[in-house]
Formats: structure tokens, C-alpha cells, sequence
């Protein structure tokens, strides 16, 4: 981090942050099959209970996930996994495995929680603490949002508000009367509190932003730390890219005195 | 008819008369002449006149497409004007005075009732006739006859539908596809598509036409030259037999109304000794010895080629039977013939300017005929002033085109002093052959419509008025045009390439509870994101070349409308596809007032929306205007295409139900829709209320007519063919299709309109949804009697006569009306016959009923948004500016200054220029 830091001296650490959080995940993808294939799991398995039988108070379990590069959370649910499928014979369900996760004293195995408690709070991209920890910046950022919103007086509706119409996609804040951005017309705001680079942005643009666009029109994606600026490449067909709250917003209000707005919709 | 002309030429009758009785609509359509014998139908002189006048151009027509121009008739060498003489004196012994009627090229072919010694009967009833030109090989008497030759003649009329993409490739051809109409190139690009047919009999004809005069007239005795050179004449069969000359025709053969044109003299040429006798037609191309001896006699002009002798000897023995027919048959047969109305237009015919040597600069002094000219004139300007011409708007196009004639002759000035002295026939003179005489007598009829001409947009005008024929002809009309010019607001309607609006989410008929379980309304959802992933798709590769509909979205659009069977999803799915056409293709100048659409365009103009901009002019420079004439056949532009491919792709019968069913309740609405009279006049308030109820009118009536459209074209694709059906599947489908009831109760809608005076916002989208009928649709009871109903509110709808309805009004109406009747599914024989009009009739408006009708609704924008061909007129004088400018040694702009304004032309390239520059 601190090479990165000395590296691009230009960006925040939470923009590199996230983009190192990112790279990783990238290249945890691009392993993870290696790891879940059934002969993996049972070595890796394996190699846990014999080196954890012989140095009991030793961190294996995240020695062995920085030893073959695999994010410790992972590694820790992988093993989680194998263990309860050996004590109950079955698949276990999700729910179990997550609230363990989060809760290694519902582990009945005592060394297995304390491996696995090391492995949560040592990985920094994955693991219910990470969770955690971005759910809550991105509800700073929408809350952020939201306010912003309020002190130039736009009235809005939040997601919230609209699950409770039964709208099917929402987005995290809706216009209720459009604005122009940078001479875009924006109907809807959606907030991202992470680095917008090539993949993710493709992977919400299709599962949010062009859903949002089908049902609200052009909009507005926010990404507080930042985007690659190539990806702006939408704004003519509704889509617009910001990395923090926009100043020139044009209201309709002013919109009349200004003339017609130069994309103004027909 | 032709003795008519005749008579009206040499004086013989007076040609008021002639005129009151083309205007008197009220009365018997006959008119009695010279001798009480010989009456002429209205139905048949008109057709009779507008031929005429094509037939005299023909020769001077060499560039713009074609307005229904006919048999170019070549050269007319002075040694000659002999042979037409004793063409003449063999046929008047035939036939008496109305036989010549039948030695000219028809367009609309003449009913026989005039003409005693026509050679209709020989032809219909000698089956040998059809093929004796093409076949050196087959003489006449070898040719089958009796129950045979109906079906010989059907394979004959076939082949012709296939032959003309073969005679177009002969290069020689290129500018008589200019003169043609749109039909015959058309055959070229695509044989298998919806006018096809057309385009193929209507080369047939005109070859036909040529053939027929060597065949059937004096000319069989002359050299091959002759036969081209001579107005040739048209074989009437029996159009009455219905046994041979079913009404629409067999799906190779061109309906009943011309089988005649099936004589084509151009193979028959000894270079071609190996044709078979029947099969030929199909199979050998004519192009390899029609193309090179075509140019030849274009190049050398009265320089004649021999003939062939066999082919002469045919032609002998044709003329003699001929001539014995027409003795035998001397009296005219029922009127109730199908003439030909082959003045439809086809597609974009490609050449536009043809590159002239030389054309001689027009000047007044060099008119010959100027009297039979101005009579000319005056009778034309009378049957378009009484619509008794399909499509004013073509006839006028035809004058434009007229106006800018490029002649190639110069040299043969002197040919033509010999031929005026010479040639005594009345008819036989060329009176629009010189290009001074066709500019004379474009500027006649120009001068005569100067109302309709006036109407036309404010860049045509300022064309016109610039033009320098018609400053020379006649200052007057000049000056007239540059007031007028001065006047005119409209502008072309650019469709503007609109930003995608999506249809919003409404809670209201989108969520949970609008859907039967929670499946449905998931998988809607995923839907309504595929459907806009498509659209997406679409827009971004749609103009790439090698990208096509089917296989790019096919098989994703028919997973999702199996996905939508699955779930019944297709209400949902209907609301959201008409609600995103409707945002999409609405047209241009909804939206905006009218005080913004000048501004919109000004910063248009200047570049606001550069990336547009420039993307426009590429357009244009991939892709040089063309002149594709004022009939363009009905079509999807810009995103229509995308629903209509979008349906065409689905095929999915539920959808199109909903879709169905959602349309025609739209539409009814739409038409019902209460648009308010001008409060009374002085209040200064009534003018903006007055202009927002346009503005409301003008949204409802694009839109109806989008959605008319489209229900047309749900309602008939399940009939749709490529080509037209044969006579027996027709006649049984239309049994078939008699029973059902129709999608919607055209006939009603349209009474209702007249009787309440709403005509004005109906039509048009009647017509739009007619446009889209299948070929049988119009033959079916109630598509006849719509239509009919629509051909007597056309004939109604006098432009020059101040009746209730405001000039443009009628002018829309007239415009839209005289489309419908030239495209290729709307049968050609519809204006001269009753068979339409006999069923129906009109119903009178009520007369307190405040209609539509009579407010002033219409302005030149909505005008030309609804008919945006009227902007080929523009193209048409564009087009001869560019071609003089280049022959001056200028620039020939292909970048047309499509917002020519007075400010000049240095204004405008600069525009151009800058957007160029710009982004």
C-alpha cells in the first residue's frame, strides 16, 4: 500500500484502496476454480488438520491461504465448508455457513473457530468483516448523497420509498423532477462507493444501469472513488459518469430563463 | 380520343368545349364530336392525353426518374415521315378516323370504344400474335392457338416480369431508366419484392408498345429503325374476356389491364437466330443484342439499321391481319375496359443527371407549335386542376421535369424545320421534343398552377425562381415565384435523429399487482431489459453493412416471446413496444412549438448538434442524392424499421393480437379526438389558442397515422406475398377472406368522417393504413368500397375551387389520396374504371356539423411531414443546377444546400463548411 501510495501520490488511498481491492478480486476469480475442485478442498482440508495437529496454537489456516494465494476468508469457508460436510454429511446450508463465518463460536470445533476467526479479520477484500465495512461506506456515501440532494433542494425518492411502489429495478435515488448535468438530463442517481474500472463497470451496466435507463431514462452513476474516464462513453445515449457530486446542475426552474436546454428531451 | 386531340389540334372543334366538358363532372361523361358516331369517355381521354404528352416528351426526358414516361420513341429521320404517311393512309382505310388512337403508345391504354379499327380484337383473339417479334425463329402460324393460347400467354406475360433485368443491363438502358418508370430498375435491385411485378410489366410494356407498331400499324413494311422510331402502337386484347384477362393478373403476369404490352420487338434481331420459341423468353437474356443496337441507334440517330428481314416479313404478315381484324370489328365494345393506369412510380431510379454533351440553352424564339402547345397546355392544366389525373403532384413533377429537360440533340434543327413541314399528321408532329418547346410548355403549365406550385416549399421556390429557363420563358412567373418564395414558411422537415427516450416505469400498470403471479412479473422484467439490450443493438450496428436483423436479434427475440407465452406476459409486453414507438417515430416537429422549430433549426444549422451534423453529412456523401420521384413506395423510415423488423422477427401471433387490439382502440380514439374551430376573429388570445389546437391537431394526426400504419401492417402480414397471386388463388382467397371480418370497419370510419366533416384528420391515416394492404386486400368488398369512396373524395376535392375545406387541407388530402393510388398493391386500373368507385358512394356532411374540414389545420410543415416526397421537386432542380454548374466547368456539390435561404449560397457552404470542419 505505501509503495502504491509513493507510486501515484495524485490519488486518495481510498481510490487506490479500492483499486487494489478490485485487482485482487480480479485475480481471486481468475484462481478460486483451482481451489474449490473437490480434490483441492480435500488437500487443503488435509493439509489443516495435520498441520494445526501438530502446531495447535499457530495460525495455519492463514498460513496455508498465503501459501497457495488464496484470500483467507475464502480459504476459511472452504474449510468451514468441508468440516461441517464431514460432521454432518450433507451439503450445509448457506445461512449456517455464513453466521458461523461471522460467528466463529458457533464453530463446535475450538481450534477450527480460532483458525478461522484469524483468517476473517486478516484478509482485507473478502470476509463478513470487509462486508461489513463497505456496506457502511456505501451507506455514508448514499446518506452523503441524499443530503447533498436536500441542500439543493431536489426533491427525491430513495430506494426505499420505491420498493414500496413496487417498482421491480431501482436505483438509489430517484428525480422527482429531472435535472441537467452538464447539459445531460439526469432522472436518476445511482451511488457507487467503490473505484469504477472497466469490469465492474460493465458487470452494474448491465445488471443495473441500462435496467435503470429502461424504466427511468438517463441518469447519473456516482463513483466516489473515482472511475476510468474511457468509461464515460455513454453520456449521449444516458448515462453519465461522476466521481463526486456534481456542480453544474441546471434545474428546469432555471432551464426556462436559460433558453431551452441544449438536450432538452423531444 | 386521338381524333379528339386531333380535331382540338387542327381547330375542328372548339376547345372550350372540350375543357367545359372536362370540368362538368355533373353530366355524362361522353362527348359527342363531330360526328354523332364517335364519343369520347372522359375516363379515356385523359389517360389518352397524359400518354400523349409522355410519349412527346419521351425524347426529351433523359435525366430525373421517371415519372410514368413511356416508349422513348427514337429518332424520327425525315426519309421517314413517308412511311408514316402511308402508316396513316393504310390505316385510315382500316379503321376511319379514330383508328390512329391505337398506333400510339399508351400509357394508360385506350379503351376501344373510339377506335373501330383498333387492333385490340386481332390481338386478343389471335393468340399467334404474342410472340411472332421475339422469335425469328417461331413464325406466327406456328404459334398455338384456340385452348392453348391462353396458356402461352400467360407464360409470355411471365417472362416478361423476368426479362427486364436483363434488358436493363444493357448499358443503353441507363438513361431510358430514367425516362421509365421507377418499375423497371426496381426489377433490377430486387425482382421478388413488393412492386416487382410492376416493374416488370410496365419495361414489358414499353417494349411491347415498340413492338406493336411494327405488328400491328403501317410500320411493318419499314425498316427496324422505323418500328422504334415510330409512336408505336399498343395491342388492345379483350380486356372484357375475363377468361383470358383475369382483373389481377396470375402471379406472372401483370393484371388484365395490359396484356397487351407484350410485343417486344428489341430481341427480335438476327444476331439471336438460337432462340427457342417458348422457352427463350426466360432463359436469354435480351440485353446482348437489344443493349448494343439500342445505343447504336441512339449514337447514330437517323442513321437507320436494316431489320431483320424475317422480322419484317412477320411484320407484313402482322399488319395484314391486322388490318383484316379491324375491318371485320367495327364496333366498340362496352366501356367498362380496364384502362392501365401505369402512372405509378416505382423505386430510387438511379440515374439522375445523365451527363450531357450538349444540351442547347432553351430559348424562346426557337418554339415551334407555341398554339398547339399553349392547347396542349391548357387541356392538361384543366385535368389536373379537376383531378382527373391520378396524382397532381406527379403530373407536376413531370412538368418539373419537363422544365429542366436536357435534350441531347442539337444537331438536328434542321431535321426538325424538315419534319414541321413534312410530318402533316397533327399528332404525328413532335411538339415536345426540342427542348425549348418542353421548357415552353413546362412554364405554361407552371404559369396555369402557379396556386399549387406556390404551396411548394420555400427552397423549391427559391429553385424555381432562380431558374434561369424560367426567367427567360416567362418573367412573370418568375417574379411571381420569388414573391411567393418570400412567403412560404416551410421548410424540409429533416428528420431529426431523436435522443431514445425509454418509457418510464409506472407503478401504476407495471408492478407487482399488475401481474398474475410473482413469475410473470420477474420475467417481465428481465424482458423489458432484453427488449431494450435489442433496441440498443440495433442502433448501434443496424447501418453497418453485412449486419442483419434476423440473425443478430432473431433468436434472442423469439426466446423472449416464448418467455412471454410462458408467463402471458404479452399485454405488458404490447403496452411497452406501442409506447416506445410512439416515443421513437412520432415525427419530428411534435413537441415544439412552432416558433421553435425555426430556432431548433437555425442552431441545427449551425452546428449545436455537431456530432448530428456530421453524421448527416457523411450520409450524404456516402450516399449523393438521388431523385427517387414523387411516388415513393411505402416504407419504414429511420426506428420504424426496428419495430417493424422487431415484429417481422417475433412472428409471434399473440403479440400481434394484443398489439392488434391495443392499435385499433388508439386509433378510434385518436379519430374521435375534439379539436376546436377558431374562436372568432380579432381576439388576439384566439391566435395563440388557435395555434396550440394545430399543434394538438398535428400530434394527433402523426401519430394516428403511425399507428395506422402499423395496424396495416400487423393486420396484412399474414397475406402478404412477394409477388402477386395468380388469378385462381386470388379469386379464392378473396372467397375466403370475404367471410372474416375485417381488423377494422374501414367503410364506417370513413362515413362516419364525411358525414361529421372530419376528413382532414382521417384520411391521411386511412391511407397510411391502406398503403399496407396485401394484393388482395384491395379486392376484397370492403377495401374496394373504402377505396372507392376515397378515389370519388379525390375527384371531389377540387384544389382550385374555394369550397368549405382550406387550400391545405385539400392539398394534403390530394397528396396523400394521389399516393396511395400509385403504389405498387393498389390496383392499377383503380382511377379509370368503376370497379372501385361503383360501390361506393359519398356520404354528405351534415351540415351543421362544425367538422374539421374547415378549419385551417394543415400548414406547409405538416404537409411535407406527411409527404415528405414532395421534397423531390427540390432534388429535381437541385440536381439540374448541379448538372449546369458542372457543364460550365463549376463543382457539382453533391451536398445539396438543403437550407437554401435568401441570404445565398456563400452562406450556406459556409455552414457546410464549418460542420464539416467541426468535430
Amino acid at each position: 500500500m505505501k509503495i502504491l501510495k509513493e507510486r501515484f501520490p495524485n490519488h486518495s488511498q481510498s481510490t487506490l484502496l479500492s483499486i487494489f481491492s478490485l485487482e485482487y478480486q480480479k485475480r481471486i476469480k481468475r484462481t478460486i476454480s483451482r481451489h474449490h475442485a473437490p480434490d483441492a478442498i480435500e488437500s487443503h482440508y488435509q493439509r489443516y488438520l495435520s498441520e494445526a495437529k501438530a502446531r495447535p496454537t499457530a495460525p495455519v489456516l492463514l498460513e496455508l491461504a498465503n501459501e497457495v494465494d488464496l484470500s483467507p476468508a475464502l480459504m476459511a469457508r472452504i474449510i468451514l465448508d468441508r468440516f461441517l460436510q464431514g460432521l454432518e454429511g450433507g451439503v450445509p446450508s448457506k445461512i449456517v455457513l455464513n453466521s458461523m463465518l461471522k460467528e466463529p463460536s458457533l464453530i463446535p470445533d475450538q481450534m477450527l473457530a480460532n483458525n478461522i476467526y484469524q483468517c476473517t479479520i486478516n484478509d482485507c477484500c473478502y470476509g463478513p468483516l470487509v462486508d461489513c465495512i463497505k456496506h457502511a461506506i456505501g451507506q455514508e456515501h448514499e446518506v452523503l448523497l441524499c443530503e447533498k440532494l436536500k441542500e439543493r433542494n431536489l426533491s427525491f425518492l430513495d430506494e426505499n420509498q420505491l420498493r414500496v411502489m413496487g417498482y421491480d429495478k431501482t436505483p438509489d435515488i430517484i428525480l422527482e423532477v429531472p435535472i441537467a448535468v452538464e447539459g445531460h438530463i439526469v432522472h436518476w442517481i445511482e451511488s457507487k462507493a467503490s473505484f469504477g474500472d472497466d469490469h465492474s463497470h460493465r458487470t452494474y451496466l448491465n445488471e443495473q444501469f441500462w435496467s435503470y435507463w429502461n424504466r427511468f431514462g438517463p441518469g447519473l452513476v456516482i463513483y466516489w472513488y473515482g472511475f476510468i474516464g474511457e468509461l464515460d462513453c455513454q453520456r449521449d445515449r444516458g448515462i453519465l459518469l461522476k466521481d463526486c457530486f456534481p456542480t453544474d446542475i441546471v434545474t428546469l426552474s432555471h432551464a426556462a430563463q436559460q433558453d431551452r436546454l441544449p438536450q432538452e428531451p423531444e | 380520343m386521338a381524333a379528339l386531340l386531333e380535331s382540338l389540334l387542327l381547330k375542328k372543334v372548339d376547345n372550350k368545349t372540350v375543357l367545359d366538358w372536362l370540368k362538368n363532372n355533373k353530366e355524362d361523361d361522353r362527348l359527342a364530336f363531330r360526328e354523332p358516331a364517335v364519343t369520347v369517355l372522359k375516363q379515356e381521354f385523359v389517360p389518352f392525353i397524359l400518354n400523349f404528352l409522355r410519349v412527346q416528351s419521351s425524347q426529351a426526358l433523359t435525366h430525373g426518374p421517371a415519372t410514368p414516361a413511356k416508349t422513348p420513341s427514337r429518332h424520327k429521320p425525315a426519309a421517314q415521315t413517308q412511311s408514316f404517311s402511308d402508316k396513316r393512309g393504310s390505316r385510315s382505310a382500316g379503321g376511319g378516323a379514330g383508328s390512329r388512337s391505337a398506333s400510339r403508345v399508351q400509357l394508360f391504354s385506350p379503351a376501344p370504344s373510339v377506335s373501330p379499327g383498333t387492333e385490340w380484337d386481332a390481338a386478343g383473339q389471335s393468340g399467334s400474335f404474342n410472340s411472332p417479334p421475339f422469335t425469328p425463329g417461331c413464325s406466327p402460324a406456328s404459334r398455338p392457338s384456340g385452348a392453348d393460347r391462353r396458356s402461352n400467354q400467360r407464360i409470355n406475360l411471365g417472362d416478361y416480369m423476368v426479362s427486364p433485368p436483363d434488358v436493363q443491363n444493357s448499358p443503353s438502358f441507363q438513361s431510358q431508366k430514367a425516362r421509365r418508370r421507377g418499375g423497371g430498375s426496381m426489377a433490377v435491385g430486387g425482382q421478388g419484392k413488393h412492386g416487382g411485378w410492376r416493374g416488370g410489366h410496365q419495361s414489358d410494356e414499353r417494349r411491347s408498345g415498340r413492338g406493336g407498331g411494327g405488328g400491328g400499324g403501317g410500320g411493318g413494311g419499314n425498316s427496324r429503325i422505323s418500328e422504334q422510331a415510330s409512336p408505336p402502337s399498343v395491342e388492345q386484347l379483350n380486356f372484357n374476356n375475363l377468361e383470358d384477362f383475369p382483373p389481377v393478373g396470375s402471379p406472372i403476369s401483370p393484371p388484365a389491364s395490359k396484356p397487351s404490352r407484350r410485343i417486344n420487338p428489341t430481341p427480335v434481331s438476327a444476331e439471336r437466330p438460337h432462340s427457342k420459341p417458348k422457352t427463350c423468353f426466360t432463359s436469354t437474356p435480351f440485353s446482348e443484342s437489344s443493349g448494343p443496337s439500342l445505343i447504336a441507334e441512339a449514337l447514330e440517330g437517323p442513321m437507320t439499321v436494316g431489320s431483320p428481314p424475317s422480322l419484317q416479313e412477320e411484320r407484313e404478315l402482322l399488319k395484314r391481319e391486322k388490318t383484316k381484324r379491324a375491318q371485320q370489328v367495327g364496333s366498340p365494345l362496352s366501356s367498362s375496359l380496364d384502362p392501365c393506369t401505369p402512372t405509378k412510380s416505382g423505386l430510387r431510379v438511379g440515374s439522375k443527371v445523365t451527363p450531357d454533351l450538349q444540351t442547347p440553352c432553351p430559348e424562346p424564339f426557337k418554339v415551334t407549335f407555341s398554339l398547339e402547345l399553349d392547347l396542349l397546355a391548357e387541356l392538361y392544366c384543366t385535368c389536373i386542376s379537376e383531378n382527373l389525373v391520378p396524382n397532381i403532384f406527379l403530373e407536376l413533377f413531370f412538368v418539373v421535369q419537363l422544365l429542366t429537360s436536357r435534350s441531347p440533340h442539337t444537331h438536328d434543327e434542321e431535321e426538325q424545320g424538315s419534319l414541321c413541314v413534312g410530318n402533316t399528321d397533327v399528332l404525328e408532329r413532335s411538339y415536345l421534343r426540342q427542348v425549348h418547346n418542353c421548357v415552353y410548355f413546362a412554364v405554361k403549365v407552371l404559369e396555369n398552377q402557379f396556386q399549387l406550385v406556390s404551396n411548394l416549399d420555400k427552397c423549391t421556390l427559391r429553385l424555381l425562381a432562380e431558374n434561369e429557363r424560367v426567367a427567360s420563358f416567362s418573367p412573370d412567373l418568375r417574379d411571381l415565384l420569388t414573391q411567393a418564395q418570400e412567403g412560404s414558411t416551410a421548410k424540409l422537415s429533416l428528420s431529426v435523429p431523436t435522443f431514445i427516450h425509454s418509457v418510464p416505469f409506472q407503478p401504476a400498470t407495471d408492478n407487482r399487482s399488475n401481474f398474475g403471479s410473482d413469475r410473470a412479473f420477474h420475467i417481465f422484467k428481465k424482458q423489458r431489459d432484453i427488449f431494450y439490450e435489442v433496441l440498443r443493438e440495433w442502433e448501434d450496428y443496424h447501418k453497418e453493412p453485412g449486419w442483419s436483423f434476423d440473425p443478430a436479434l432473431g433468436s434472442r427475440i423469439r426466446g423472449m416471446m416464448s418467455q412471454l407465452t410462458s408467463a402471458g406476459n404479452h399485454s405488458h409486453f404490447a403496452r411497452l413496444f406501442l409506447k416506445q414507438l410512439v416515443q421513437m417515430c412520432k415525427g419530428p416537429s411534435v413537441n415544439s412549438s412552432p416558433g421553435d422549430t425555426a430556432d431548433a433549426d437555425l442552431l441545427g444549422m449551425l452546428g449545436a448538434d455537431s456530432l448530428g451534423r456530421l453524421k448527416r453529412l457523411e450520409e450524404r456523401l456516402i450516399q449523393p442524392q438521388g431523385v427517387a420521384g414523387p411516388c415513393p413506395p411505402p416504407s419504414f423510415p429511420d426506428h420504424q424499421e426496428f419495430f417493424r423488423d422487431f415484429l417481422q422477427a417475433a412472428s409471434c401471433c399473440q403479440l400481434n393480437q394484443h398489439l392488434q387490439d391495443s392499435l385499433c382502440q388508439q386509433l378510434l380514439q385518436l379519430d374521435e379526438v375534439s379539436i376546436l374551430s377558431p374562436p372568432s376573429i380579432g381576439e388576439g388570445e384566439g391566435d395563440l389558442e388557435q395555434q396550440d389546437e394545430k399543434q394538438r391537431f398535428t400530434s394527433v394526426l402523426l401519430l394516428a397515422r403511425l399507428l395506422a400504419k402499423f395496424l396495416g401492417f400487423i393486420s396484412f402480414l399474414p397475406y402478404q406475398t412477394s409477388e402477386r397471386p395468380s388469378r385462381e388463388i386470388q379469386e379464392a382467397a378473396i372467397a375466403l377472406r370475404s367471410k372474416s371480418v375485417p381488423v377494422l370497419d374501414v367503410c364506417a370510419v370513413l362515413s362516419n368522417s364525411m358525414k361529421r366533416r372530419r376528413t382532414i384528420l382521417t384520411v391521411p391515416w386511412l391511407v397510411e393504413f391502406l398503403s399496407m394492404l396485401d394484393f388482395i386486400g384491395p379486392r376484397l368488398l370492403c377495401y374496394r368500397t373504402a377505396l372507392g369512396k376515397l378515389l370519388l373524395l379525390y375527384r371531389k376535392m377540387l384544389l382550385g375551387r374555394c369550397g368549405e375545406m382550406c387550400y391545405l387541407n385539400k392539398l394534403l388530402m390530394v397528396s396523400v389520396l394521389g399516393w396511395l393510388f400509385q403504389i405498387p398493391v393498389i390496383p392499377e386500373d383503380i382511377f379509370f374504371t368503376n370497379e372501385f368507385t361503383e360501390v361506393a358512394k359519398l356520404e354528405d356532411g351534415i351540415t351543421n356539423a362544425a367538422g374539421l374540414d374547415c378549419i385551417p389545420l394543415v400548414d406547409q410543415q405538416l404537409l411535407y411531414t406527411c409527404c415528405p416526397f414532395l421534397g423531390e421537386f427540390r432534388k429535381l432542380l437541385a440536381a439540374f443546377v448541379s448538372g449546369s454548374a458542372a457543364k460550365s466547368g463549376g463543382i457539382i456539390r453533391k451536398i445539396t444546400p438543403h437550407f437554401c435561404r435568401p441570404e445565398g449560397h456563400a452562406a450556406c457552404q459556409q455552414v457546410t463548411a464549418e460542420t464539416a470542419g467541426g468535430p
